[in-house]
């Protein structure tokens, strides 16, 4: 066996999506393979694995592995106000327009670590709007909840996010959000009070409020066509009339089976529902 | 089909220049498709497949997520996402970590192409400052496929062809004039 080829194949792979479905109930059957494929192969050499049977066992019977397995494999990369462009629409025009209702609700799905989260949180305050909101984060993973209703991250990020903040609109002083704790900020506990982190996963959960802003960038890049357009539907019965959905920079509603009731916002991965 | 499936260009530092002066000598009905993954700034996007698609009659495009891969066609890798290929020959794209520093990494385009194309994949390292794709074109040649880097003579930064050509078996090495013909020639 060469070396450089990959320690487990396809079938291997498939093999471990099964038990994850039938002993856990995580259903990754419908996402990307490519990719899924990759974080397998990487947590597999990254923790030494001996052999397939062996790691395939771990993954079975050990409940603190299996934790380890699904956060690994699911992607948990985010930053602040990334994407400035794209927060800087959420201040000047979709945030204003629902400033108008007497409640806003928002649902951000995958939202990891919750630095997306708390990015909204302030330009909510900014805006004077976060007393009438309520921001639901959700993910699959239990572990990066806990991380993100913490609200610290590390202080080395703070450089970039403060950029990006400046670069999305935001005319404050970042650094009055947190306080320095060592390696760690830790944002101010009023920026969470309106954040409710929960697990939702979007395979297999159902719609569980209606929203007028739904989140979800970069999350449908590692799903399938058909389990995009489930997810899509699944936010569309989300969603009230006039209200926002917002996806990632290389992601689209464009030939989903949506998007007639759509508007897109130009320049931005916003879309209206209008019908 | 001919010989070659797949052609994927890795760079960085240095690997626009080579590719401004090799697009405009490519035939206007190649057999297969070019993917681009070369490192630039975050932001920059459209930037570059519009100076790209100024030289060269052959369509240029940023890759979409899920898009089917077409011959004749040159992709280019998107910034701040790595580029994937399917079993469908379609792209995924990935907003994981970062790999040599780099997001779109080359590594994770050649490896993840290397299992899909095997023998017809020919993959070419061009210019740069550090080593990615190097593992890369390890498993490109693992698959059996076609590994290519530029004469690091040629190269404006000559440590990236440099560390393929001591850690992987590299099949030929190009100089920016005898690039264009041999990419012609895997039609």
């Amino acid at each position: 066996m060469n070396l450089e080829l990959p320690a487990i194949n396809d079938e291997q792979v498939e093999v471990l999506l099964a038990d994850l479905l039938e002993n856990y109930g995580y259903d990754f059957t419908g996402y990307s393979k490519a990719s899924i494929k990759r974080r397998i192969l990487r947590l597999y050499s990254l923790d030494k694995a001996l052999s397939f049977a062996e790691f395939r066992y771990r993954i079975n019977n050990d409940n603190f592995y299996f934790k380890r397995f699904v956060e690994q494999i699911t992607v948990n990369v985010t930053e602040m106000f990334r994407d400035p462009s794209f927060f800087k629409t959420l201040r000047d025009v979709v945030l204003p327009k629902l400033g108008t209702y007497p409640f806003i609700r928002i649902w951000l799905a995958g939202c990891s670590t919750g630095e997306e989260a708390y990015s909204i949180s302030i330009i909510l305050k900014e805006l004077n709007l976060l007393h009438k909101s309520l921001i639901y984060a959700t993910d699959l993973n239990p572990v990066v909840l806990e991380k993100a209703s913490l609200g610290m991250f590390a202080m080395s990020q703070m450089k970039q996010y403060s950029e990006n903040y400046i670069l999305s609109g935001g005319t404050n002083e970042f650094s009055s959000y947190y306080t320095a704790n060592y390696s760690l900020a830790k944002f101010d506990d009023e920026l969470k009070s309106k954040l409710i982190f929960s697990t939702h996963n979007l395979v297999s959960d159902h719609s569980f409020n209606e929203f007028q802003l739904i989140l979800c960038r970069n999350v449908l890049i590692y799903f399938d066509r058909d389990l995009q357009y489930k997810v899509l539907r699944l936010f569309d019965d989300s969603l009230e009339g006039l209200g926002y959905l917002a996806l990632g920079t290389k992601e689209t509603l464009d030939f989903s089976p949506i998007s007639p009731n759509y508007k897109r916002i130009p320049s931005e991965k916003i879309w209206r529902k209008v019908s | 089909m001919g010989k070659c499936d797949a052609l994927i260009i890795g760079g960085s530092a240095g690997s626009l220049d080579v590719l401004l002066r090799v697009l405009p000598l490519l035939n206007h009905e190649l057999s297969f498709p070019i993917v681009i993954v070369i490192h630039r700034k975050h932001g920059t996007d459209s930037l570059l497949p519009e100076l790209l698609s100024g030289r060269t009659k052959l369509i240029v495009k940023e890759i979409d997520e899920k898009e089917e891969i077409a011959a004749g066609t040159i992709y280019i890798a998107p910034s701040d996402y790595h580029t994937l290929i399917e079993h469908d020959h379609s792209f995924s794209l990935d907003y994981s970590e970062k790999v040599n520093y780099s997001r779109p990494a080359i590594d994770v385009t050649f490896q993840s192409a290397a299992e899909i194309y095997r023998e017809k994949l020919v993959c070419l390292l061009l210019s740069g400052s550090n080593a990615d794709g190097v593992n890369g074109l390890i498993s490109v040649k693992a698959w059996g496929g076609t590994a290519l880097v530029q004469d690091p003579a040629s190269a404006q930064v000559s440590f990236m062809p440099e560390q393929a050509l001591i850690h992987a078996k590299i099949d030929y090495t190009l100089r920016i004039e005898d690039m264009a013909e041999f990419i012609n020639l895997l039609s």
